[in-house]
């Protein structure tokens, strides 16, 4: 098992999910300069959170076009795992890889904090091994969160069981209160209809320590190394 | 030759940044303004012995692939 992460000019979670990846999941990891075209001996590739090429035009809008991006592609349509965190998400987005798009958080401000996140999905490849009934407290970190998408996409998104995760109070309760940034019905994470794409605005890499204040985070990370584990067995 | 492209969010889209800016507005003192809503101008130099409708075609797909995003943004080209 081998995991990548990608490193775009401007990528600043990238050391966090590596971190993870190494000492939490003990599994090899690589970063994949962006310009890489090879793929080939990576079960899983994460596309991490920052500000990749300054969130110049939107937010991954140019990071789409780095030549690692049609590879990343490539990859997903072979059922390999692609996992966007923050900016990852965004660019997954824009990259057509996974529906919708993020935009401005309604309150316009960039919100640093930990939020409570409930699994609305704990059958995919990223949510296995968390209880359902958890309610997950993982930080975001972002000004563009805000998920939208048209009506025949979020109708799709619910029929398909791809809302993985969504924004919720302490008891799990999902209310306009505890949804941050505006997000269409509080989603804060999707996935594919194949299930191993998946995006989400909060930074699970950021949660794996209890010194950091909590360790909710590794519950996803560990779910994605037993699923690439089930794969090769 | 020029062309001039101006993406705006889809009428559907929240815009946040222009509710602040109509708020501003109305705190100026102007009456009337009924909605202010932001977006974006590109200019873009193309090559003379391009052929009007060749520059069109040009922007227009530099518009649609990527100064736009057509999941939240729709787009108009200009030939100048």
């Amino acid at each position: 098992m081998k995991f990548g992460v990608i490193v775009f000019p401007g990528s600043n979670c990238d050391h966090d999910a590596y971190h993870v990846i190494s000492k939490h999941v003990g599994q090899p990891v690589d970063f994949i300069w962006h310009k890489q075209t090879d793929l080939s001996e990576y079960d899983a590739v994460i596309v991490p959170g920052g500000f990749s090429y300054g969130d110049y035009l939107r937010c991954g809008a140019l990071a789409k076009f780095s030549p690692v991006m049609s590879a990343v592609k490539d990859f997903a349509a072979q059922g390999k795992f692609v996992f966007g965190i923050c900016n990852g998400f965004q660019i997954l987005c824009e990259a057509g890889l996974l529906p919708g798009a993020l935009i401005r958080n309604k309150n316009l401000h960039f919100i640093c904090k930990h939020i409570n996140l409930k699994v609305e999905n704990n059958h995919t490849p990223y949510t296995s091994e968390i209880d359902s009934e958890q309610v997950l407290s993982i930080p975001i970190a972002h000004a563009e969160g805000n998920y939208v998408c048209d009506d025949e996409t979020f109708h799709q998104l619910e029929e398909n069981n791809q809302i993985v995760f969504r924004y919720c109070d302490e008891t799990g309760e999902i209310t306009d209160q505890a949804n941050p940034n505006g997000a269409r019905s509080n989603i804060a994470g999707i996935c594919n209809e194949n299930r191993n794409v998946l995006g989400m605005m909060p930074h699970p890499e950021r949660a794996c320590e209890g010194l950091l204040g909590s360790n909710d985070g590794r519950g996803i990370f560990r779910s994605l190394a037993k699923a690439i584990e089930s794969i090769s067995n | 030759m020029k062309a001039k492209v101006y993406v705006t969010l889809k009428p559907s889209v929240l815009d946040p940044q222009g509710k602040a800016i109509h708020h501003s507005v109305e705190l100026l003192g102007f009456e009337k303004i009924n909605e202010i809503r932001q977006g974006k101008y590109f200019e873009i130099a193309l090559d003379a012995t391009l052929s009007e409708a060749e520059a069109k075609a040009s922007a227009e797909k530099i518009a649609k692939d990527v100064l736009a995003n057509p999941v939240i943004e729709d787009y108009r080209v200009e030939i100048v």
